[in-house]
């Protein structure tokens, strides 16, 4: 392992697998961002029960929350391992040519050569992302431990933050564009004959996860998502209430 | 036609580099780049001035030593070796930028001229095969199927002349270093040192200072001999083989120049 990091090839071996753990997350986390499609429901929408399940899942024999807490230590140290990889990979082929590099690129994609922008411009959105729907930190529209679907409804009510969500997914597409296929590279899974499947279906996951990601804050600030009731949406109304 | 040159001009390799402007006039369209070059040196030698250091060997494409940045592009616009760039293939009255191969591992040694050892110092760490000498083995008597041979075949194309690492906005070697271990890992005479080539050349190619590879895809598409980015995921590949394999003696990297 130690050894395997020392290399250039070793260390993209790294990025490459531990970035395969954030797309298989990805997944998981955009199908499950699709049972707030099953709208406010009557009494308990869809999608705080998923959640509510997420937090439970495995219980009695594990601890609530338990997965959950696994689930994040393995996503960040997945992402540390990501960053560092990345960043010392980047500092290694700068120093291989000269500053000023005349040579014409003549065929690399913008996506490509967007990799570290926008990584960096996801890490961004991760942090602020986290702050806003995990730790209701970023409390502008009401936020209600629990009440999901509440919250998503109020928060994308906002068109600044349906904004934010639709760039950072875009930028998220334009990441996985070039790394979904790359990965199948760097990993040595390529095969001559299946490459131009590869690039393809890279293509297809990307769009599916943008399509995905996308249509959660699309859905609610056009008004197809309707109003929750409930108890959810009591409590936000409360709170509304009481900040006016 | 007539062409205005910027040409980089370096008297050594400590010395800082800048481009010179020189003119060409009445040159045959047919004539090659290089001698286009010849030309210009022939003036240069009757003016008693230094003339343009440059190297080229066969011109015909097959040996890989000619190494030129030609307007932006590592051998050139046309994707074939510099020698087999032709003047008709610029406008009448055109201003050519030539310059050398630029990555760090390349130091310039004089003006076009660049030191490309550190990719034969790549091969001597794992671009070889063992073989017994003695008596010519039977035809036929190591048999090798027709898709194997081709394959290796298209990696064996490589004439090593860099362009690769030259286009590269990383500096990586990795598909030069790919073509030659796809080309003897393939193949039954490749297979005593599989284990260990592609660890020893990487751990080389990283001793050289050369980047990694980020999947753009530049090097594949300057490459005269069309090598394919195929390569770079078998070395990928084979450089994990050899991590996991029984681990040889350890054999550290050669110094750089
Ligand atoms: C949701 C989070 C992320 C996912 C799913 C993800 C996924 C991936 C994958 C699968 C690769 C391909 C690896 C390869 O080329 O073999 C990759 C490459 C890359 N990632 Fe990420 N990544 C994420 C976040 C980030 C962040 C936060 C950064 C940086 C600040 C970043 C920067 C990069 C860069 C620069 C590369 C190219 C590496 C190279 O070609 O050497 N990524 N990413
Ligand atoms: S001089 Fe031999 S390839 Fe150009």
């Amino acid at each position: 392992m130690v050894d395997l990091w020392k290399t250039t090839i070793g260390k993209k071996t790294f990025v490459a697998v531990s970035g395969s753990i954030l797309v298989a997350y990805l997944v998981l986390h955009m199908a499950g961002n699709l049972w707030s499609l099953a709208g406010p429901g009557s009494g308990e929408p869809q999608i705080d029960v998923y959640a509510e399940w997420l937090r439970t899942f495995g219980g009695p024999l594990i601890p609530e929350d338990g997965i959950l807490w696994a689930v994040r230590l393995i996503l960040l140290t997945a992402l540390i391992v990501h960053v560092v990889g990345v960043v010392q990979l980047k500092q290694r082929n700068r120093a291989a040519r000269p500053q000023a590099f005349p040579a014409r690129r003549i065929g690399r994609s913008w996506e490509s050569r967007l990799m570290m922008v926008s990584g960096t411009a996801i890490l961004a959105f991760l942090i602020f992302h986290i702050l806003q729907f995990t730790t209701l930190t970023i409390d502008v529209t009401p936020l209600t431990k629990g009440a999901i679907y509440a919250n998503l409804y109020n928060a994308f009510q906002e068109w600044y933050f349906v904004l934010i969500y639709l760039v950072a997914v875009v930028l998220v597409g334009a990441h996985l564009r070039h790394a979904l296929w790359s990965l199948f590279q760097t990993l040595g899974l390529d095969n001559p004959e299946r490459n131009r499947q590869i690039r393809t279906g890279a293509s297809v996951l990307t769009v599916i996860l943008v399509a995905g990601f996308a249509s959660v804050p699309i859905l609610f600030y056009s008004g197809a998502l309707g109003a929750p009731d409930g108890e959810g949406a009591q409590v936000a109304m409360t709170k509304e209430a009481g900040r006016s | 036609m007539n062409f205005t040159l910027e040409i980089w001009r370096q008297f050594d390799r400590e010395a800082g580099g800048e481009f010179e402007t020189h003119k060409v006039t009445g040159i045959d369209p047919e004539s090659s780049f290089l001698e286009m070059l010849d030309l210009l040196n022939a003036k240069l030698g009757r003016e008693r001035k230094r003339q343009v250091a440059f190297e080229s060997d066969c011109r015909e494409g097959i040996c890989g030593t000619c190494s030129l940045v030609i307007d932006g592009y590592p051998q050139g616009p046309k994707q074939v070796t510099a020698c087999q760039i032709y003047m008709r293939d610029f406008v009448d009255g055109a201003t050519i930028k030539v310059e050398p191969f630029r990555n760090n591992s390349f130091p310039v040694v004089r003006d076009l001229v660049v030191d490309r050892s550190a990719l034969d110092r790549v091969i001597q760490a794992g671009g070889y095969i063992s073989t017994t000498t003695g008596p010519q083995p039977d035809p036929n008597s190591m048999p090798i199927s027709p898709a194997v041979q081709k394959e290796a075949f298209d990696a064996a194309i490589c004439i090593g002349c860099g362009a690769c690492v030259a286009a590269c906005p990383n500096g990586s070697a990795m598909l030069f270093t790919g073509a030659k271990v796809k080309h003897l890992n393939l193949l039954p005479q490749g297979q005593p040192e599989r284990e260990t080539r592609a660890v020893n050349m990487v751990e080389q190619m990283d001793a050289e200072g050369f980047g990694g590879c980020t999947n753009y895809g530049e090097c594949a598409r300057v490459c005269p001999q069309e090598i394919s980015l195929d390569v770079i995921g078998m070395l990928n590949r084979e450089y994990r083989r050899g991590q996991l394999a029984e681990k040889p003696a350890d054999r550290a990297p050669m110094t750089t120049q």
